[in-house]
C-alpha cells in the first residue's frame, strides 16, 4: 500500500508525513510505504488544491489538514 | 475583567505607580497579552471551524460560473472564510485557472484571503476594539474587489506562465467530515497558529507597552500626522518585509496612533503587512511571469495607498 503525502514540501506537509509515519509505526501497518509527491502538475492531477494532501494508493483521503496519527491510521486499516 | 486583574497585579500587588512609566507600560502589557490570547483561541477556533465547510476545491466551483464583477465580490467575501496558506498558493492558483475562474477573479481571492486573516482580525479587534476591524474588513474588501476588476479589464492572460494552462486538473469528491473531525480539525489550527505567532505577539505587545510608557505624545505627529502626505506610501513600504507579522505589528501600532500616526496611515500599513509579501510573491513566481507579478504588486499598492488617504482625509 502506498501512502501518498501530497505537498510541496511546505511545515505543514513534513508535520502530516512525521504523523503518517507514526501512524504506520503504531499500528503495525507493515505494507505501507510512504511516497512524497512534491510535483505541482502531479498534485493538480489528483485534483487537490490545498496542501498537504493525503492519498492511498492514488485515491484522495484528506486535503488541506494535517491529520492527526489516529486519523491517519483508520484510513490505512480500512484499506488493508 | 482583565483590567482589573491587570491593575490588581501590577498596582496592588507589586506597588507599582499607574503614573509611573513602568508601572504603566507593565500594566499595558498584562492587561493586552491576557486579552489577545483569551481572543486568539476562542476566534481561531470558531473560525477553523467555518473554514471546514469551505475547502478551496469547493469555492472553486462556486467561481467558475460567475460572471466577472459578481465573481470578484464574491472571491474576496470567499477569500475571509476559505483556509490559505501561501505555500499552497501555486496549487490553488493553477486550479482556480484551470476551472475557468477568469484572472481577475482569481487575483481578488488571493488579495482577500491573506489580507483579512484571523490573527490580523483579532488583533485589531482587541486592540482596537469592533468598530476599527470591521473598517479593516470593508476596506480589504473593496482593496481586493477592485484590485482584481482592474487585474481582470488588463488582460494579462499572456502573461502568467504558459504550462499552468496545459494542466489537466481532476475532480476529486469532496470529503465530507464528521462534526468530530471538525472540531479535531479546529483545535488543531488554533494549536498551529497560536505556536506560530505567540511570540510576536509578546515581542510586539512589550515593544508596544515600552513605547506606551515611555515614548512622549506627540512623538509621531510630525512625520506620520495626518497633514503629512508622505506617511501612507512610506508606512505601505516599511509594511511589506513584515510579511505574517500582524501579531507583532499591530500593536506597536496601537502605540504609534496614540503617539499621533493618522488612522488611514495606520491601515495602509497595516494591509501591506498582510497583504502583499515577498515570500509569497517568490512562492507565485513560479507561476506568474515577472511583469505580472510586479502589475498585481503595483495595483493593490495603489489600493492600499488610496485606502490610507481617503481615510487620512475622511477621519479628522
Amino acid at each position: 500500500m502506498k501512502v501518498q503525502i501530497l505537498g510541496t514540501g511546505c511545515s505543514r506537509c513534513k508535520l502530516l508525513e512525521e504523523h503518517a509515519r507514526q501512524a504506520i509505526a503504531e499500528y503495525h501497518i507493515d505494507d505501507a510505504q510512504i511516497e512524497n509527491i512534491k510535483d505541482v502538475e502531479a498534485i493538480m492531477r489528483m485534483g487537490v488544491m490545498s496542501t498537504p494532501g493525503l492519498a492511498v494508493d492514488g485515491v484522495v483521503k484528506s486535503t488541506g489538514r494535517v491529520l492527526t496519527k489516529d486519523q491517519i491510521a483508520t484510513f490505512l486499516t480500512r484499506a488493508s | 475583567m482583565w483590567q482589573h486583574f491587570s491593575d490588581w497585579l501590577v498596582f496592588g500587588t507589586l506597588g507599582l505607580s499607574p503614573k509611573s512609566a513602568l508601572g504603566s507600560a507593565l500594566d499595558f502589557f498584562i492587561y493586552d497579552t491576557g486579552k489577545i490570547f483569551f481572543l486568539l483561541v476562542i476566534i481561531i477556533f470558531a473560525i477553523a471551524f467555518v473554514r471546514s465547510f469551505f475547502p478551496p476545491e469547493k469555492t472553486k466551483r462556486f467561481l467558475e460560473k460567475l460572471p466577472e464583477f459578481l465573481g470578484n465580490i464574491l472571491a474576496a467575501l470567499l477569500g475571509i472564510v476559505t483556509p490559505f496558506c501561501s505555500c499552497s498558493a501555486v496549487p490553488l492558483f493553477i486550479g482556480f485557472i484551470e476551472a475557468g475562474v477568469p484572472l481577475g477573479v482569481t487575483f481578488s481571492f488571493l488579495v482577500s484571503s491573506p489580507m483579512v486573516n484571523e490573527v490580523a482580525l483579532i488583533m485589531l479587534w482587541g486592540m482596537f476594539g469592533w468598530k476599527i476591524a470591521l473598517l479593516y474588513i470593508a476596506s480589504g474588501l473593496v482593496v481586493a474587489i477592485l484590485s482584481g476588476a482592474v487585474i481582470g479589464r488588463l488582460k494579462l492572460e499572456k502573461w502568467v506562465e504558459e504550462y499552468v494552462y496545459k494542466i489537466r486538473g481532476s475532480e476529486t469528491a469532496i470529503e465530507t467530515l464528521s462534526f468530530k473531525e471538525r472540531l479535531v480539525y479546529a483545535w488543531g489550527y488554533v494549536g498551529e497558529i497560536v505556536g506560530k505567532v505567540w511570540l510576536y505577539v509578546l515581542a510586539g505587545i512589550a515593544i508596544g507597552g515600552f513605547m506606551h510608557g515611555y515614548a512622549p505624545a506627540d512623538f509621531l505627529v510630525k512625520v506620520a500626522g495626518p497633514g503629512v502626505w508622505y506617511a501612507v506610501p512610506l508606512a505601505v513600504i516599511i509594511g511589506v518585509p513584515l510579511y505574517s507579522n500582524a501579531a507583532g505589528v499591530i500593536p506597536i501600532v496601537k502605540v504609534l496612533m496614540e503617539k499621533g500616526m493618522a488612522m488611514g496611515t495606520a491601515l495602509s500599513f497595516m494591509m501591506a503587512v498582510t497583504a502583499l509579501s515577498l515570500p509569497e510573491a517568490i512562492i507565485l513566481r513560479k507561476v506568474l511571469k515577472p511583469k505580472l507579478l510586479a502589475t498585481y504588486f503595483s495595483v493593490v499598492a495603489v489600493g492600499i495607498m488610496l485606502t490610507g488617504y481617503l481615510f487620512n482625509a475622511v477621519i479628522k
